[in-house]
């Protein structure tokens, strides 16, 4: 991966460091409550167990209780109580567990939280981040599996965020704080100990920005999520019959950088959209579609999509490791797209 | 305010006539004053309606002016309040402006929203308005952020939430009650018991008739209160914000009262879910006589003061149209205005 060209130089710095991604979270959220004393956490088990995924382990010996807060079991207080905080000029971080549990919470997300700036006539801001963990691949089932990541893309007024790697994971989640809007912040369950080197120091992605984490002239992939790493590996097989392909990580799915989509498919000719989401209503229709828009004459072969099929995420490994599309469907895909002319 | 101090009957309509302890003369015109600003923007604005210039829906408020009243003449500009989608009098009685106002109602860009909100989300942040709310219940966790946000800071504002009866069927209210008790932030719950869900009388849509008993699940004291009687409201209001401000934690108070007009709009009733009698009857206890008769009778002001600040009242209003109607529309190249913040 090319993520370490981004970090901020530290010529003092011998070796890369590596973190886990669940680690590199950790270690942005507290650095971004060291530099801004307004902003706290709010959650069930977040306090005194540290987050169902060890996600805010140790944040409590250092801010206390003030500001590591736990709730009852209770998402639309939770997130109602980051929108009546954030209105009134905090920086709250709002978890919540499972992304599948949004379907409890979702008017204040959606109506509350995404358009009160809008509809307030702009008199304020909503600096609410939402964090929780999304994906399949722990044999959680239907109800704790979900990438829910279209239905808050489409809502006008929020932003989303979808860490690929441990680099991303802790600098998403520092922009999403000290952003002004609404971010959810989706962690993905799988990627959660995968490491990656990580800077010591505080910083930012910027939120809109596409990262191109492979270079290549064949073909387009643009992959989300936990699918940036499959890609990757399929990269590593394609290369091999060499045929290269250039990996996009969107990283901010909303606001979405197509700019630099449209670039790479000048490049490229073919595309393909890799998401662990269902495929139907998913965000791939989305870029497919804007792509045809815009870059259509640059085409050599219509926009392939690859996501998950039209069903609840299954429980039994067997299903579940057919149902999420892997590097070797990827590797298939852009071999079908290189087979047309 | 530990225990329940019921100072109405159980059933509404046959609410006791005022007989709350005297308060000062001040407040008892500051009540009239902000009773008499709310029903006047409100008939007013329902004429606009009824006249075909007003575009999307009009939740009228006429009838609970004691409420807003009563509550807003216990907080300071500083205290947060989240109101309803019958939201016009909580901003009246907070300050918000009636050219911000009527501008909104319009659809103007000079209005509190830009002419983006409407009806259902005006606002005012140097107010404490933190906006009325199209969906019912949202605002109640809202305003328990609010209260948290007060604490975090180490001030000592309070935040009010108004909703109706019917929000309290719904999982935001239950939740936010629970979690600002558990919290022990310094939140009012504010029911205005108006008997309706709409169009469907309480009976048909809970089994209680108080809806203050809902406060004990959560260990949040509660008072009753004739909702029809300005002092009355005010006063169980006082004590319940002195005692949030106090770091005791949250409380609620149900005022019994009652909508004038239809659920929406002026009329427009479909079919008949409530009677001409009962309608009457309530208006035999229409709020602002009852402190008009009240202060008269005990000297705090006279008939012609009384209508003088009706006067000044229509001509801020009638100034306050003109300046709404001779406004300008937003501009459609702006649409994209605020989604985000920069």
């Amino acid at each position: 991966m090319t993520t370490t060209t981004e970090a901020p130089a530290v010529a003092s710095v011998p070796a890369a460091r590596r973190l886990s991604y669940v680690k590199a979270f950790n270690e942005g959220l507290a650095q971004a409550m060291r530099e801004d004393e307004n902003v706290f956490v709010a959650g069930e088990d977040v306090a005194g167990y540290g987050g169902v995924f060890r996600m805010f382990d140790n944040l409590l010996d250092e801010f206390g209780p003030r500001r590591m807060i736990d709730t009852p079991i209770s998402e639309a207080a939770l997130v109602g109580l980051g929108v009546g905080a954030a209105a009134r000029g905090l920086r709250p971080v709002v978890d919540l567990m499972f992304m599948d549990f949004i379907g409890v919470c979702l008017d204040q997300i959606v109506n509350q939280a995404a358009k009160m700036k809008y509809m307030f006539g702009g008199g304020l801001s909503v600096p609410l981040t939402i964090t929780t963990a999304s994906g399949a691949g722990l044999g959680a089932a239907a109800q704790h599996s979900q990438s829910l990541e279209a239905w808050l893309a489409h809502v006008p007024g929020l932003k989303v965020v979808m860490p690929s790697d441990a680099y991303t994971a802790k600098g998403l989640t520092v922009s999403a704080i000290r952003d002004n809007n609404p971010v959810v912040v989706m962690l993905n369950k799988v990627l959660l100990g995968s490491t990656s080197e990580v800077p010591e120091e505080i910083y930012g992605i910027p939120l809109g920005q596409a990262h191109t984490a492979r270079h290549g002239s064949d073909v387009t992939v643009i992959a989300l999520g936990r699918m940036v790493g499959e890609a990757l590996a399929a990269a590593e097989e394609l290369a091999a019959e060499g045929v290269e392909i250039e990996v996009i990580d969107p990283r901010t799915v909303q606001p979405l950088d197509t700019e630099t989509m449209f670039a790479s498919v000048r490049r490229t000719n073919r595309v393909l959209v890799v998401h662990e989401a269902v495929t139907f209503g998913g965000l791939g229709a989305e870029i497919a579609a804007q792509i045809q828009d815009v870059v259509f004459d640059y085409l050599d072969a219509p926009v392939l999509r690859i996501g998950a099929p039209f069903s609840p995420v299954p429980f039994s490994p067997v299903l579940e490791k057919a149902y999420v599309p892997d590097r070797a469907r990827i590797a298939q895909g852009c071999r079908r797209l290189l087979e047309r002319s | 305010m530990a225990q329940r101090a019921s100072t109405a009957s159980k059933k509404s309509p046959q609410v006791s006539p005022p007989v709350s302890p005297q308060v000062s003369p001040p407040v008892i015109k500051d009540l009239h004053e902000r009773m008499v600003r709310i029903r006047l923007f409100e008939t007013e604005a329902g004429k606009l309606m009824e006249a075909g210039k007003l575009p999307g829906f009009l939740h009228l408020y006429v009838g609970q002016e004691a409420v807003a009243a009563g509550v807003m003449t216990a907080l300071r500009d500083d205290d947060q309040i989240t109101s309803t989608h019958r939201g016009h009098g909580h901003a009246v009685a907070k300050g918000v402006g009636f050219r911000a106002m009527y501008s909104e109602l319009y659809g103007r860009v000079t209005g509190a929203c830009l002419g983006r909100g409407g009806s259902m989300h005006i606002n005012d942040l140097t107010r404490g308005m933190l906006g009325a709310n199209g969906i019912v219940g949202a605002g109640v966790p809202i305003a328990v952020g609010a209260a948290f946000a007060a604490r975090y800071k180490g001030e000592d504002s309070v935040a009010v939430t108004f909703f109706g009866d019917g929000a309290t069927n719904i999982g935001a209210w239950h939740e936010g009650a629970n979690m600002a008790a558990i919290l022990g932030l310094p939140v009012v719950f504010v029911c205005e018991n108006n008997g309706y869900a709409e169009f469907t009388p309480q009976s048909a849509h809970m089994l209680i008739t108080d809806v203050a008993d809902r406060a004990a699940a959560y260990g949040m004291p509660s008072v009753i209160v004739d909702g029809m009687d300005a002092v009355a409201v005010h006063r169980a209001a006082t004590e319940a914000v002195e005692r949030a401000r106090r770091g005791e934690g949250p409380m609620m108070i149900e005022a019994k009262t009652y909508r004038f007009f239809d659920h929406q709009g002026v009329k427009g009733l479909r079919h008949p879910y409530r009677s001409d009698e009962e309608v009457a009857e309530w208006k035999t206890r229409d709020p602002i006589d009852l402190i008009e008769a009240r202060a008269v009778a005990d000297g705090t002001a006279t008939r012609a003061e009384l209508d003088d600040v009706w006067q000044r009242t229509r001509d801020e209003i009638a100034e306050a149209i003109a300046y709404a109607e001779s406004s300008p529309l937003p501009d459609p190249a702006d649409l994209l205005l605020n989604v985000y913040s920069g």
